[in-house]
């Protein structure tokens, strides 16, 4: 059973042009597990770091939108109020 | 350059998590690498630097010089945490920090810490003026390396020169409104430089056990708490009069004068009972209300400031204050 696993990863392996939609599943391993040990789903986070991966993402978020506020603001208040004053 | 990957550090303090691994990180711990309790002293005396500065500026550009000077600050106290996670694992004061207690990895810290640096000095240089935005740079520059990766563990003087980066904030303030750098703004800067030492000092007194863990050569590990003491009391005798400068020079109103005189003289009867009081509980009370009154102090003498340049009241003006 072990080698009918394996073999056609390893035949994978040796083509480097296949497409494949699940490159991680068929990747080698980075800590350097033994084919056929390596998780299927790749990293899987905890529901803590789930949720601290959102709140990160949320402040992110929040941050990146007051930068676009504030450089907005900042732009209109050096052009001054004369950019409203022009030939149409 | 240390390899921070080989650092030892402590994780016995806090929740024992993988530094490699996804992180654990919260925003709250994001927030707690930016050093807020600094960045708020940053804030307020940057705020004097700009309000005090000659000409007009424009509301959003003194608060976007603001919101530049606190997070380059914060950079600077991210990266100084990446740097001196090690130290701070085995200090109790400073072992809690997210980085010795594993819940932000040291890269993380490190990118967080220069990613900022870049930012605030970039939106400065673009959105307020280069000067101050240079003055940003060197600031963080002189925190982050001058201070904490070269002198903070190679001399007992490292807090007496280190001092410029946390004096250099109204000075950026000050360049960001005006363009230039004042005879006020280096007096500012001289103010906060001198205040340094006796503040700091006083804190390593009662805390010199844990930077002798550390092997932080803070002076009185090296030379001792008599030197220490004596030190403190010189730096306060040279701080009392410079604080009260402005006033002298006419930069400052009589309510400076006086505020600065009296809250100076109760430095000065601090600095001296410390260097009194050597032994047993009384030194340790001693040297606490020095710290506690130096942080209210400082305050004080920028509030009075900030006050005089928002509104002189006119019963003031007509007395010629």
């Amino acid at each position: 059973m072990a080698e009918q696993d394996s073999t056609p990863r390893d035949t994978h392996r040796q083509d480097p042009h296949r497409q494949d939609s699940h490159p991680r599943k068929a990747s080698p391993d980075a800590k350097g597990r033994p084919d056929g040990q390596a998780p299927a789903d790749g990293v899987v986070l905890t529901e803590e770091q789930r949720r601290r991966r959102r709140s990160r993402s949320v402040a992110i978020a929040v941050v990146l939108g007051a930068l676009c506020v504030l450089f907005y603001i900042v732009t209109i208040v050096k052009l001054g109020p004369a950019v409203l004053i022009r030939p149409l | 350059m240390t390899d921070v990957a080989s650092r030892d550090y402590d994780l016995t303090a806090a929740e024992e998590r993988p530094l490699d691994g996804p992180s654990y990180a919260s925003v709250s711990d994001y927030v707690a690498l930016l050093k807020p309790r600094v960045m708020s002293l940053v804030v307020f005396t940057a705020l004097v630097g700009i309000l005090r500065a000659p000409g007009e500026v424009h509301p959003v550009i003194a608060f976007t010089a603001l919101l530049c000077i606190a997070i380059g600050a914060g950079a600077s106290g991210a990266l100084n945490m990446w740097w001196d996670a090690d130290i701070d694992a085995v200090m109790s004061r400073t072992k809690r920090r997210p980085v010795p207690a594993g819940r932000v990895t040291p890269g993380e810290a490190l990118a967080f810490g220069m990613t900022l640096s870049v930012g605030s000095v970039l939106v400065l240089g673009l959105l307020v003026n280069v000067l101050s935005a240079a003055l940003l740079a060197f600031t963080i520059f002189f925190y982050a390396v001058i201070y904490t990766m070269w002198l903070k563990r190679s001399t007992p003087q490292n807090i007496v020169i280190g001092g410029a980066a946390g004096a250099f904030p109204p000075m950026v303030g000050w360049a960001a409104a005006s363009g230039g750098i004042g005879l006020e703004s280096v007096i500012l800067f001289l103010i906060i430089f001198f205040w340094t030492p006796p503040h700091f000092w006083a804190l390593s007194l009662y805390k010199a056990d844990d930077y002798a863990r550390a092997g932080v050569p803070m002076l009185p590990v090296v030379s001792g708490p008599d030197e220490t003491r004596r030190q403190i009391l010189l730096y306060t005798l040279l701080l009392v009069p410079l604080a009260m400068s402005p006033w002298f020079l006419g930069m400052a109103g009589l309510a400076y004068g006086v505020v600065s005189g009296v809250t100076g003289a109760m430095m000065l009867a601090l600095a001296v009972k410390v260097y009194r009081l050597r032994e047993g509980a009384p030194a340790i009370k001693a040297c606490k209300q020095l710290f506690g009154f130096s942080i209210l102090y400082l305050f004080t003498l920028f509030a009075v400031l900030l006050v005089e340049a928002l509104h002189v009241p006119s019963w003031l003006s007509g007395l010629g204050i």
